[in-house]
């Protein structure tokens, strides 16, 4: 290839890219945009699309809005509660997929997998009658539970790859050295499966902060945010959209950038 | 590794007890997916076909003459078939570009999956502000002089408008889940391959059919399943941007369950949507059997 043609290869590629970044990036700023505004902003035509007067007048009208913010606990309640659930269960799973050859592990490994391909709809229905019949309907308790069911697969998996990754030979050595097999992992795996277990975690509150098929069919009164969001979308004024949309997208965004590279070596491990 | 010791008498009673560890290990996750997973799932096809003690088709049937389930069935089918291709060609520019030799590109890449973020909820709202009548499409459009006065995009009677800019919202915000596997795929191939297919003269669309699609098939086929898979739960995007005048099966059952307050018809709707996914995913994954020969080739 001459330079020429190479300058045009490199030159289109970032064209390319610039636009696709455009393509992503302009409906964050203009939910942004638009949150940070004031109501008689967002309902002028045409709307603002650079940041004339910056203002929190939509963010605190949709924070103060009725129901708000003890969503927005419970939201976190359930986030922690799943998360500390999935984990607990979950991360036994993964260090014996990593570390042990036994009968049935490859089969439990794609029944694993395999879970994730239930559509989320089919879980929630029978779970609301359930949950009714134990009581912890309405409740953080049940939404926690559903969300841990959702996320047990990827912590499983997910937590199989970070121990495959530590080297076995570290653990034996500690072993050889006195101790056993459990301060083995408490002393020398887990200080460095710590990075990528907190990586696994994160992902776990992502899931459930996001998540409202299931959150809203198995609270009534109760709501978790999105739920909340969700239940008076019907008479939302402009103003709590706006406000509401960046205020559900803004912490995600943050926990994606967190966990960017995580992100990858996760996929990689399902793809293989 | 325990076996070393296994000699030693007494060692084992503690021998077997290693055995059983992973066992044990994996235990909690078997019960829990057992719990919250494979029960409730029986749970939804026994409400779907028994109704006070009797088995009958009646949720089924409910389900069909139902005045919104052909729209809804219609709409999620639409969705679906539409969008892949889309989606696809999108995520795969997204993914090549991220993996060519530009400056940057790990900039790129993380800009084109920070959608993988934001929640059906979150992108219905976002794209319900763009496309709502003194909305931001709007207001560009007039601004370069494209239209002379707010066009009326979310409208009942209009259904393939709403059909498109409920893609244009899925497109934006779940391509960055196939961006990241294919990605992941990427970066398990090889790079002589590549250059070897180079040296020989291959240009790059060449390279692309003949050496990069045939190896990331693995990666396309989950991204397809799991594609597949969300496109049946597509709700909250919908419900953001049209609110109830356009449904989805999902929708359907979340209305029938905590509207009309009857488990039946939404476990009816359900068994549907689960069906649906499976039988879909089994023939993709049929289809898009990778042979071990077939990559060598």
């Amino acid at each position: 290839m001459n330079i020429k043609a190479r300058h045009l290869k490199t030159a289109s590629l970032y064209v390319l890219a610039i636009v696709l970044s455009l393509w992503v990036l302009a409906p964050i700023y203009l939910i942004a945009l638009g949150a940070f505004s004031t109501s008689a902003a967002v309902y002028s035509y045409p709307l603002q699309l650079l940041p004339h007067h910056i203002s929190t007048t939509n963010m605190s009208f949709f924070v103060h809005s009725a129901g708000i913010i003890p969503a927005l606990e419970r939201s976190v309640y359930v986030a922690g509660l799943s998360l500390a659930i999935a984990l607990a269960v979950g991360t036994p799973a993964g260090y014996a997929l990593a570390r042990f050859k036994f009968r049935g592990g490859s089969t439990l490994q794609l029944g694993i997998v395999g879970t994730r391909a239930f559509p989320i709809v089919i879980l929630a229905i029978p779970l609301s009658v359930t949950f009714i019949r134990w009581g912890i309907d309405d409740s953080v308790l049940g939404v926690s539970l559903a969300h841990a069911a959702l996320a047990l697969p990827l912590v499983v998996l997910t937590t199989a790859s970070i121990f495959s990754g530590i080297s076995v030979e570290l653990e034996e050595a500690a072993m050889t050295l006195g101790c056993t097999r459990a301060s083995a992992i408490a002393r020398v795996v887990m200080p460095l499966a710590i990075p990528g277990l907190a990586a696994s975690a994160i992902f776990v509150l992502l899931l459930s902060w996001n998540e409202v098929f299931a959150a809203s069919t198995l609270t009534l009164l109760h709501r978790t945010l999105p739920a909340q969001v969700l239940a008076v979308l019907d008479q939302a004024l402009l103003p709590f959209r706006f406000a509401g949309g960046f205020f559900l997208l803004a912490p995600a965004l943050v926990i994606v950038f967190a966990i960017r590279r995580f992100l990858f070596s996760m996929w990689g491990v399902v793809v293989k | 590794m325990a076996a070393t010791t296994a000699v030693r008498p007494g060692m084992t009673t503690r021998l077997r007890r290693w055995e059983g560890l992973p066992y044990w290990l994996v235990l909690p996750t078997v019960a829990y997916l057992g719990l919250f997973f494979v029960w409730p799932m029986l749970q939804a096809f026994e409400l779907s076909v028994r109704v006070g003690g009797v088995w009958t088709f009646d949720p089924f049937r409910t389900m069909y003459h139902d005045i919104k389930f052909g729209q809804a069935f219609r709409f999620t089918m639409l969705f679906l078939v539409i969008i892949i291709p889309l989606q696809f060609a999108l995520a795969l520019v997204m993914a090549l570009v991220a993996n060519s030799s530009i400056r940057g590109r790990s900039i790129f890449l993380f800009i084109f999956i920070l959608p993988l973020g934001a929640s059906d909820l979150a992108t219905g709202l976002i794209w319900s502000s763009i496309f709502t009548q003194h909305g931001y499409l709007n207001t560009v459009l007039q601004g370069v002089g494209f239209i002379n006065r707010p066009e009326i995009w979310i409208d009942p009677t209009h259904q393939t408008r709403i059909l498109f800019e409920v893609i244009a919202a899925e497109l934006w915000r779940s391509t960055a889940l196939i961006t990241v596997i294919l990605v992941a795929g990427m970066q398990g191939i090889p790079k002589e391959y590549s250059e070897a297919a180079e040296v020989f003269g291959a240009g790059f669309f060449n390279r692309l059919r003949t050496v990069t699609l045939p190896m990331l098939k693995p990666a396309i086929q989950v991204a397809l399943l799991l594609r597949i898979i969300f496109a049946f739960e597509l709700f909250a995007t919908v419900l953001g941007i049209v609110g109830q005048s356009t449904t989805t099966l999902a929708t359907e059952a979340w209305n029938w369950q905590t509207g009309y307050l009857n488990p039946h018809v939404a476990a009816a709707y359900a068994t549907l949507i689960l069906g649906m996914s499976v039988g879909l995913a089994s023939i993709v994954a049929r289809l898009l059997r990778t042979k071990k020969e077939q990559l060598m080739r």
